[in-house]
């Protein structure tokens, strides 16, 4: 018998500790209780976009008013950010990502791995600082540690949450 | 429809702007908003091209009491054509676009867009669900989009058909973290 994980909630409480108020998000499945946690509660602005370089803009703007946001995304979005980035590089701008891995762990779709593996040398490429949790008990601390260092050190980061961490989907295959 | 002097449209957008926060997207819009004035309520852009309207989505998020418009080209737009709907869901009161449309990318030696062979971005606006669009065809229409995007009463989409003559470049602060900061000294965000 599998009990729910309590990591995303306990990732949703951290949020609110931060004062985090502008959610910018491409959904997946391993951030869905988070989103459904952010999306009930009316000081936060949950923002879906079309594709996740629209949200490292949109928090480099929400930091420029005075707003903290975080942006959550699967590996495959993080290819999709990588110009982007240098706008928060270049403005020194705090950029809080969290990543759910795919192509990691046990993975089904062979679309996924190319830029599942490539994710931390494509975030480390573009000056992201990068930690990784592969264990429930580490979400929630490494997310915190990458939440405090683009916030107090002015640069964006990044906490992978690894595919073992999440279960892969295996398209009622098994 | 008559094509506008650039420069004179952002001048006369610009003027009185009281509280606005200004946007500019990389390259010509950038050099138009610093010919009108540098000032630490500007945020000209030097790269992260596709972005500024988000930008200003963020932007617009975290102050909704002042108005925010972002000035941006059409190669620029066509580049984040995802975040007009992004921005239309969201409806933000206080965020206005303004495309200068010159059916080219002006930086990179005049070569055509899509809008010079028939995109229009103000129908795409239309179709993602921006409810108030605005087509600028001469100087006289101006003043209605100053007062349509003071009044900050939903999200407006605006376009104008501008020239393509060469001007000489006016350059705005290159330091993407001392334009940051100034405009958050600015709103009192720095001590």
């Amino acid at each position: 018998m599998t009990t729910e994980p309590v990591w995303p909630d306990q990732l949703y409480d951290l949020l609110k500790r931060h004062g985090i108020s502008q959610v910018a998000l491409v959904p997946d499945a391993g951030h869905a209780r988070l989103i459904r946690r952010c999306l009930a509660d009316n000081a936060m602005r949950v923002v879906t976009l079309t594709t996740e370089e629209e949200g490292v803009a949109m928090l480099c703007g929400a930091w420029m008013g005075g707003a903290k946001g975080v942006l959550l995304m699967q590996s495959s979005g993080v290819g999709n950010c990588i110009n982007m980035l240098s706008l928060a590089i270049g403005h020194r701008t705090p950029l809080a990502m969290l990543v759910t891995m795919r192509g990691d762990w046990g993975e089904f779709n062979p679309a996924q791995v190319p830029m599942g593996q490539a994710t931390r040398a494509v975030l480390e490429a573009m000056g992201t600082l990068v930690r990784r949790a592969d264990r429930d008990e580490d979400v929630v601390p490494t997310a915190d540690a990458m939440l405090r260092l683009a916030f107090n050190t002015y640069r964006p980061t990044a906490t992978l949450i690894g595919q073992r961490v999440l279960g892969a989907k295996t398209f009622g295959t098994e | 429809m008559g094509r506008l002097d650039r420069r004179a449209l952002v001048r006369a957008v610009l003027q009185d702007r009281g509280e606005l926060l200004v946007v500019a997207g990389l390259g010509a819009p950038a050099w138009d908003v610093t010919d009108v004035g540098d000032t630490p309520c500007n945020l000209p852009l030097w790269g992260g091209m596709g972005g500024a309207a988000m930008l200003g989505l963020g932007l617009a998020l975290a102050q909704p009491g002042r108005p925010v418009l972002v000035i941006t080209g059409d190669g620029e737009m066509l580049m984040g054509l995802g975040s007009l709907a992004t921005i239309a869901v969201q409806r933000p009161p206080n965020l206005a676009i303004l495309v200068q449309d010159n059916e080219r990318y002006g930086e990179t030696g005049m070569q055509e867009t899509h809008t010079a062979h028939g995109v229009d971005l103000v129908a795409i606006a239309e179709g993602a669900g921006f409810a108030r669009t605005l087509r600028i065809g001469s100087e006289a229409e101006v003043p209605a989009l100053r007062s349509a995007l003071h009044a900050c009463a939903g999200p407006l989409f605006a376009l104008a058909k501008v020239d393509d003559k060469p001007l000489p470049l006016v350059l705005p602060p290159r330091e993407g973290a001392v334009l940051q900061a100034r405009m958050r000294a600015a709103l009192g965000l720095e001590r």
